[in-house]
């Protein structure tokens, strides 16, 4: 029987949490990881969870989710006894990737024999803690800033694996490096993943996390990526997300771009119980180009807030947003788009715009850009529609003999297309298309063929 | 083929048709004239099954069913089709992709075996052709970005690729030049059958100089005020919808 503790907050309990786990967080840690674990604690309990005060989270309250979660930690990895290929067959069949698992936030290396050109390093990040701990260092936590934010500072404290790629210079990693991220246990489960990627000069590559639940139980998923690009560096991000509604999915992703680097993510949200995907993007050297593309279907209590962050820091750089959203029955999504560009950053180009249809009444949707333009020499745009299937583009198909449910599905794949059509692999594309169609046909029970039925 | 008896419909509470009466057979072509606001689109939008306008009075029989009864798509499933005056573009849904899906639901209906992928582009070539539509048009989403007599083409083509028992033209003419509307007159003529029938509806003359009715109706103020021949069309270019006006008492 375990003794329960009463806590006066979930502040005080997180924080007991961390120092009776200190020692074994710490266990082979090198030195760096420690202090930054110790900043980030502070940090997080000086900013507390974050409420509807605070301008980052006025969309998404945590305060609710976190008092009443008092779920066992993934301090330890999971221990399996199955072949996981066996209980997980995604849903982009015949697509060639590198495969990559992770169970509950813990990497998971199962017959992984894929051969990576020289100097390529693909492997667990607490390895790469004790094993390329002077690279890691570098960059690890550089630029997900933990004193800024309560979700980054809890990842930073507690985070302990997660995937490190390191792409060397020149280097094109061909086929996409895929990362499926499955949350299975046997209870309710808080996880936490901490990812790292530096993609050298003009170097290439593309990943593709994919989030999903594997049992029924309720989950906080805490996860971190941070991505470093080198000079003309090419990356392209695809996140696809298909979690059941007992899944607060707390996802960051943080890119650092230098000179001439190109990127382009794609945030899928397909369904979760509470989603918040928190992209930012520093353009830290000129001619550096960001495409942030995003599509959010929730329906029933579902809740998808997209937070994005752009920092125009350098002269010539071009940053693109399309974040589009379809709401159904009860659910709720919020858009917030931040754009900086700060004062030497001459001649930016930064656009953003943001799409929902909702399909009910009593769906709902928050959309705000917020731009801060500290220069003169730039152009910069922001649109925000929020409306209702087209009535006229409904009638002027059904009397071409297409039913009306038929036709407004058409329209509700047509508007999502937009942004699909920016995935940059065919056989990809071709797939997050399906799954998109059957997503809005209602008929995701499960999105893969696993054996366990876990949507709830 | 169709046949409205005292068809009375309102759009926002207000009564625009006021009792229509207009029996048309397979193989004719009717003409409906008059001025604007006389209610001509009404009719064309209340018959193609637009839940805007209300139907407040009246029947309407198309191949003895209950048309009024059906929804839009199986209206259109049932042979009716409607050329828009204003056709709407729909971005991200493809030309292919809609006119498949059209043409397989209406296929489905009649109990028809689907086209397959092979046999389906066999037909939208030829038809193409028929009605002379610039091929790139298919590659794009349905209308966006078409000029005005693209779209008009378009919906030739349309109508081309689904057969329809009744078609029904709003102002195709429209905005069109004389070059364009010459192409789409000709697209209408090659589509037309003894078993099918075509209802032109025009405020101008000019249309009717390439695709001759059977029948002209002058619309007015709800109601169809006159009834003749052809020969109705130069008269009107004639003399104006004032003599009209004039002739009843305005």
């Amino acid at each position: 029987m375990t003794e329960i503790t009463t806590f006066e907050s979930a502040e005080q309990r997180i924080s007991q949490l961390y120092l009776e786990y200190f020692t074994r967080l710490n266990e082979e840690a090198p030195d760096f990881l420690r202090k930054d674990r110790d900043q980030a604690i502070k940090a997080f309990q000086r900013m507390g969870i974050p409420d509807r005060r605070n301008e980052n989270y006025k969309y998404t309250d945590l305060t609710k989710l976190f008092a009443q979660e008092n779920f066992h930690r993934a301090f330890t990895p999971t221990s399996f006894d199955f072949d996981m290929q066996e209980v997980f067959t995604c849903d982009v069949p015949e697509f060639d990737t590198h495969l990559l698992f992770h169970v509950n936030g813990w990497y998971f290396n199962q017959n992984q024999t894929d051969q990576f050109p020289k100097g390529t390093i693909i492997k667990s990040m607490k390895k790469a803690l004790l094993e390329d701990a002077a690279l890691v260092s570098q960059y690890y936590g550089k630029i997900a800033d933990a004193s800024g934010d309560s979700m980054v500072a809890l990842n930073s404290a507690f985070a302990q694996d997660g995937i490190f790629i390191y792409i060397p210079d020149h280097v094109i990693i061909e086929k996409p490096i895929q990362i499926i991220n499955l949350l299975r246990s046997e209870e309710d489960l808080y996880v936490t993943q901490r990812n790292l990627v530096l993609v050298g000069k003009n170097a290439q590559v593309k990943l593709m996390f994919c989030d999903h639940t594997l049992a029924v139980y309720s989950y906080i998923a805490n996860y971190l990526t941070e991505v470093h690009m080198a000079e003309d560096a090419v990356v392209d991000i695809y996140g696809i997300q298909n979690q059941h509604n007992g899944t607060a999915y707390l996802n960051g992703l943080f890119v650092r771009q230098e000179r001439n680097s190109q990127l382009i993510t794609n945030t899928i949200s397909l369904h979760g119980g509470i989603t918040r995907n928190h992209l930012q993007v520093d353009l830290h050297g000129e001619h550096a180009n960001a495409a942030l593309y995003g599509l959010s279907l929730t329906d029933k209590d579902q809740h998808c807030d997209n937070f994005t962050s752009i920092v125009h820091a350098q002269p010539d750089c071009h940053s693109n947003q399309i974040f589009k959203n379809v709401l159904d029955d009860n659910s709720t999504g919020a858009f917030t788009g931040r754009i900086h560009v700060m004062p030497g950053a001459k001649k930016t180009e930064a656009y953003q715009r943001n799409n929902s249809v909702l399909l009910t009444k009593a769906a709902k949707m928050s959309t705000k850009p917020q731009l801060v333009i500290d220069n003169d020499d730039v152009k910069c745009s922001h649109g925000a529609t929020v409306g209702q299937i087209n009535e006229e583009a409904l009638f002027y198909l059904q009397t071409r003999g297409i039913n009306e449910k038929e036709a407004r599905l058409m329209l509700m794949f047509a508007f999502a297309h937009e942004v699909l059509s920016n995935i940059r692999v065919e056989p990809l594309r071709q797939s997050i298309d399906r799954l998109v169609n059957k997503r809005l046909r209602g008929e995701i029970s499960r999105c893969h063929d696993c054996k366990l039925e876990c949507i709830r | 083929m169709l046949i409205i008896k005292d068809l009375h419909a309102s759009v926002e509470g207000k009564e625009i048709l006021r009792g229509i009466n207009l029996t048309i057979n397979a193989g004719e072509v009717h003409a409906i004239m008059g001025p604007n606001g006389s209610g001509k689109s009404t009719l064309a939008n209340v018959l193609a099954g637009n839940t805007n306008y209300e139907v407040t009075k009246g029947e309407v029989t198309f191949n003895g069913k209950d048309l009024l009864s059906l929804s839009a798509d199986v209206r259109a499933k049932e042979g009716l089709f409607l050329s828009f005056q204003y056709p709407v573009e729909i971005p991200g849904v493809s030309m292919i992709n809609f006119l498949k899906t059209a043409v397989n639901e209406s296929r489905k209906y009649h109990q028809l075996k689907e086209l397959s992928a092979g046999d389906f582009l066999k037909v939208m070539r030829e038809k193409k052709e028929m009605v002379q539509i610039d091929s790139q048009l298919t590659n794009r989403s349905v209308n966006e970005g078409f000029s005005g007599g693209e779209k008009k083409k378009n919906e030739i083509f349309q109508m081309a690729m689904l057969e329809p028992k009744l078609a029904i033209l709003d102002e195709t003419d429209s905005g069109l030049d004389i070059d364009a509307l010459r192409i789409v007159a000709n697209g209408v003529n090659l589509l037309k059958k003894p078993d099918n029938a075509t209802i032109v509806v025009t405020h101008y003359q000019r249309l009717l100089d390439y695709i001759v009715p059977d029948f002209v109706h002058v619309l007015f103020k709800g109601q169809i005020v006159k009834s003749a021949g052809k020969e109705l069309v130069f008269e009107l270019e004639e003399k104006g919808y004032d003599w009209i006006k004039k002739e009843l008492g305005e």
